[in-house]
């Protein structure tokens, strides 16, 4: 890999480099684009050399994304793009790896690469554009479609639930467990600077709307007439209020209660106040998804809402080399192929 | 055996000069009886016999105690000249219980000896190995055609160890110590090198070893002074040619074999693997050269297995992913990835019984096909194929060369026959070993400082560039790509070209391989045996037996499946018939019918098990008629 020493600083990149020269090619008004412009926005201010960062991506509408990006990359095949970044990170700690992926090369054919990459923890940052439908292949129901959707393989609607893919990553032991959307450009790059800053698997799930299959599944969260009900966005250390303001939670117990400010003297003091760090609380407002609490419906949150520090699996593979090295040295190759136990016929 | 000299040693035994011997250890999967093997193996191996072994165990860990599904053998075949196989029948059974007796008997020589454990002939365990009520082969004259030595070994062990404070369970578990012991004497054989082990083993248990090494003893005790025995036989040193010999099995080849490579090439080694009968070892093995600088990844299934070693390779490693049929299966996709993208990959498959599940502690040949077409869309790959035990060395050593000089992955066929089995190994030093050559890109190839990562040399092989590079960025992927620059590409005539081109690749291989060449026979005449993998030993075997006896026969073995050598229809055409023996229906068979249209007769064994000597000498006679 290439250093960068400090006579060789080259001037601070913009969007415009981390654009490849391919042509875009996702439908006209896809949720893509914004990610794709947050990403090439963002990057510059992380300071990396552009050879130093990966893209791995599946299959699927999301995983085009790798080849519109000047960086290295590779596209691979449906559900494993966990499975060769985690290799590619295992073999080069340094290298800055981003898997893209969707909702059902995530949590469907790749769902098990997926709970294993979060349990192992390797320093990689994991996108998955959620748009609640596969869209490459021209609308079908995928793992996180509500029950009842109509779809192309659904005409009498789903029987099935969806996963909460917040509490699904809590539940495989991610060490960054985040959302953002699409319409929310500043709130995006700051999810993913934050990502990018979390030593460890972060998990950044991010809704994208498909105007084809799917259009305005999200839109609860994102137009104004519903998105202060809806939604709720989270910040270190600060009350859990929505609602302009005139909402808030607090905790009962571990039950969260809704209330509102300035009513039955409740005021902003007596909330909930984020830890992010939390791993009990981190699951509670993880399951504001399709849980109620006393037939009370809570709003959707965004940002991040879990991250920890821990010991990355690339980390403890090489320190388990370089002690094992440190104690018993490197051993000759020529004592390798011969063994303890030898024999000479003369 | 074969013997050579008898004379008479005083009291009253016959020690006799035998110049190859083939012993069944055989018992319940509890018994220790792999162990037991594997320390005779390596007793006679290091004083100096040549030598072939055989496990072969159940699929279950602890089948049901007694019954023939239990049993749990190990076979080897020690002599003073070459020894290739683990012999057709054996001279000796080491039988634990009357299951073992039973499963095992058939291939018994006439003549034969028999050591049995009388402990495990009581009417339970007779009952548990489907004898008849009332019926004991050791006591109703079915065994009178061979030497049957009766003794209760359970009962001598626990007298043994009477008052060492050892548990029962933990006395019982010392009594292959003791048939040990018995059968070091017997052949001659010295205690060391198993003391050695104990010692080593139990260096914290100390209680433990001295149990073992009291039994082990009183075993060759109860050789030497109880009048039972009056025939013991010496097998001389094998007249090997010249060096320094280990023993080894085919799996702590392969894995040794990764690490040479990882050296030679100067890359680092990263095996992405997940657990399988009977490759697992490989893992195992290679697991503990970390002070290499190696990487073992135990993935969460076969997918992630093979996925992070196409991520490793990459990133600029030496990836590596090791599996045995079922698994193979399910890395296919994931292997059509890493043709497609073109990059070095050693995939090793430990084949056994298959389909499915099949026989997963048994032995066969029956992948070569999956090799050749297992991937959906054309997609060829270069196949190298393992004879013996130590070859596994070589062969995997070459996968990797091919891998890594030739941008793209190798699937390296093994078989659990030559994965479990092992021999003497002269192994060979670093400076005798071939460099492998590697080359990233460093630089652009293309116009105006453009780096083009398809752009194709002499072997129309293309440049890989590693993440981390300066100024060589690109992109690739599953989807066709355009010839040179690798961006997608739908169009129809540069498809046929990539596919054509890919094709040729892999053809080209066959510019830097070694021509084929008869092991045995000569260059044009009769017949010639044609055979791959780990038929080697056998078809060896009785190819010079044949040769011996005037016979006009030739054995020529492939380790190169895909391309094949370059002279190997020539070469089959010089003789009037062609033979092809495989474990499994004729996939080397139709390969080569299919290449070189020669009227190559087929033998098929697909039984779990390799071929015998005599199996193989009849068939060739058959057609010499």
């Amino acid at each position: 890999m290439t250093t960068i020493t400090e006579q060789e600083v080259a001037p601070k990149l913009t969007a415009k480099d981390f654009a490849s020269n391919q042509e875009v090619k996702w439908c006209p008004g896809c949720g893509d684009y914004s990610i794709l412009k947050q990403v090439q926005t963002v990057f510059p201010d992380f300071g990396i050399p552009k050879e130093d960062i990966v893209f791995i991506s599946g299959i699927g509408c999301a995983a085009r994304f790798t080849y519109y990006m000047d960086t290295y990359g590779m596209h691979s095949i449906h559900g494993r793009a966990a499975a060769i970044a985690s290799g590619l990170k295992g073999l080069n700690p340094k290298l800055s790896v981003w898997v893209v992926s969707g909702d059902g090369d995530a949590f469907s054919i790749g769902g098990n690469h997926f709970i294993h990459l979060m349990r192992k923890n390797f320093d990689l940052n994991y996108l998955v554009f959620n748009n609640q439908i596969y869209g490459l292949t021209k609308g079908q129901y995928s793992p996180t479609s509500e029950k009842g959707k109509v779809a192309k393989s659904t005409p009498y609607g789903s029987v099935e639930e969806p996963f909460n893919p917040s509490e699904l990553a809590l539940g495989a032991k991610c060490s960054f467990v985040s959302r953002s959307l699409d319409r929310d450009p500043k709130h995006m790059q700051m999810v993913l600077k934050r990502a990018h800053e979390h030593k460890g698997t972060s998990f950044v799930e991010i809704y994208q709307n498909c105007t084809v299959f799917n259009d305005g599944a999200f839109f609860a969260y994102s137009e104004k007439e519903t998105k202060q009900e809806q939604s709720i966005y989270l910040e270190h250390g600060k009350p859990l209020l929505f609602s302009n303001g005139t909402k808030g939670i607090k905790l009962d117990g571990t039950t969260p209660v809704i209330v509102n400010l300035g009513e039955n003297g409740n005021s902003a003091n007596d909330l909930w106040i984020h830890d992010e760090h939390d791993k009990t609380k981190a699951h509670i407002i993880a399951s504001f998804f399709d849980t109620e609490y006393n037939g009370v419906h809570f709003p959707r949150p965004f940002g991040v809402i879990y991250s920890e520090d821990r010991p990355t699996c690339e980390d403890g593979m090489e320190h388990q080399i370089e002690e094992l090295i440190a104690r018993k040295g490197r051993p000759s190759l020529d004592k390798i192929l011969s063994g303890d136990k030898t024999w000479t016929i003369l | 055996m074969e013997s050579i000299v008898e004379q008479n040693v005083g009291h009253d035994t016959t020690l006799i000069e035998a110049e190859s011997i083939v012993i069944r250890f055989s018992g319940d999967s509890g018994d220790g009886m792999q162990l037991t093997g594997t320390q005779f193996t390596d007793t006679a191996a290091f004083f100096g016999n040549d030598l072939s072994t055989f496990p072969e165990f159940p699929a279950e860990i602890r089948a049901p105690i007694g019954t023939t599904a239990g049993v749990s053998g190990f076979q080897v075949n020690f002599g003073s000249k070459e020894i290739f196989t683990p012999g057709d029948e054996y001279d000796v059974l080491v039988a634990m219980n009357a299951a073992a007796l039973k499963v095992d008997l058939p291939r018994l020589k006439k003549g034969g000896i028999i050591i049995t454990n009388t402990a495990g002939f009581d009417k339970k365990n007779l009952g548990l190995a489907g004898y008849p009520d009332g019926a004991n082969p050791l006591e109703d004259g079915t065994l009178e055609n061979y030497t049957v030595h009766k003794m209760d070994v359970t009962k001598l062990t626990k007298e043994c160890l009477a008052g060492s404070g050892l548990g029962m369970k933990e006395i019982e578990r010392s009594k292959n110590m003791f048939v040990l012991g018995l059968l070091f004497w017997m052949f001659d054989e010295p205690m060391d090198y198993t003391i050695n082990f104990i010692n080593e083993k139990f260096a914290k248990k100390q209680d433990i070893a001295d149990a073992n090494i009291k039994t082990l003893k009183a075993g060759w005790n109860f050789g030497d002074h109880t009048e039972i025995f009056t025939t013991r036989f010496h097998v001389a040193p094998a007249k090997l040619p010249k060096g320094t010999y280990r023993n080894i099995s085919g799996n702590h080849a392969t894995a040794i074999g990764l690490v040479a490579a990882a050296e030679m090439s100067g890359l680092p080694l990263y095996l992405g693997s997940y657990p399988i009968t009977p490759a697992s070892d490989v893992l195992h093995e290679l697991s503990k050269y970390k002070t290499s600088n190696v990487k073992t990844f135990q993935a969460e299934d076969e997918i992630a297995a093979i996925c992070a070693a196409i991520g490793a390779s990459y990133g600029g490693g030496l990836g590596v992913t090791t599996t045995s049929g079922p698994g193979m299966s399910l890395k296919t996709e994931a292997l059509g990835l890493a043709t497609i993208l073109e990059i070095p990959l050693i995939v090793v498959n430990v084949q056994r019984g298959g389909p499915s599940t099949g026989l997963p502690t048994k032995t066969e040949q029956s992948d070569l096909l999956q090799a050749m077409y297992g991937r959906h869309g054309e997609g060829p790959l270069p196949i190298v194929a393992a004879c013996s035990p130590a070859d596994c060395f070589n062969t995997v050593l070459e996968a990797a060369r091919i891998a890594v000089e030739h941008m793209t992955p190798v699937i390296c066929l093994t078989d659990g026959y030559i994965a479990n089995g092992s021999e003497p190994w002269r192994f060979p030093t670093k400076d005798q070993l071939a460099p492998i050559n590697v080359t990233f890109a460093t630089e652009p190839n293309g116009p105006n400082g453009t780096f083009l990562p398809y752009k194709r040399d002499e072997k129309l092989s293309r440049p890989w560039a590693i993440p981390g590079t300066k100024g060589l960025m690109h992109r690739i992927g599953g989807l066709e790509k355009a010839q040179e620059t690798g961006n997608v590409s739908y169009d129809a005539k540069n498809h046929g070209a990539m596919t054509k081109l890919r094709a040729e690749k892999i053809e080209k291989i066959a510019d830097y391989i070694p021509l084929a060449a008869p092991d045995s026979g000569k260059s044009t005449g009769k017949l010639a045996v044609l055979g791959w993998g780990s038929t080697s030993g056998s078809i060896k075997t009785a190819v010079r037996e044949l040769l011996e006896e005037g016979h006009d026969v030739a054995h020529i073995h492939l380790r190169h499946l895909n391309p094949f050598p370059k002279n190997l229809g020539e070469l089959l055409s010089g003789y009037e018939h062609v033979l092809i023996p495989e474990m499994n229906c004729g996939q080397l068979l139709q390969l080569i019918r299919a290449k070189y249209l020669v009227p190559a007769i087929g033998f098929s064994k697909v039984q779990g098990l390799p071929f015998t000597t005599s199996e193989l000498k009849n068939k060739i006679l058959e057609i010499l008629k």
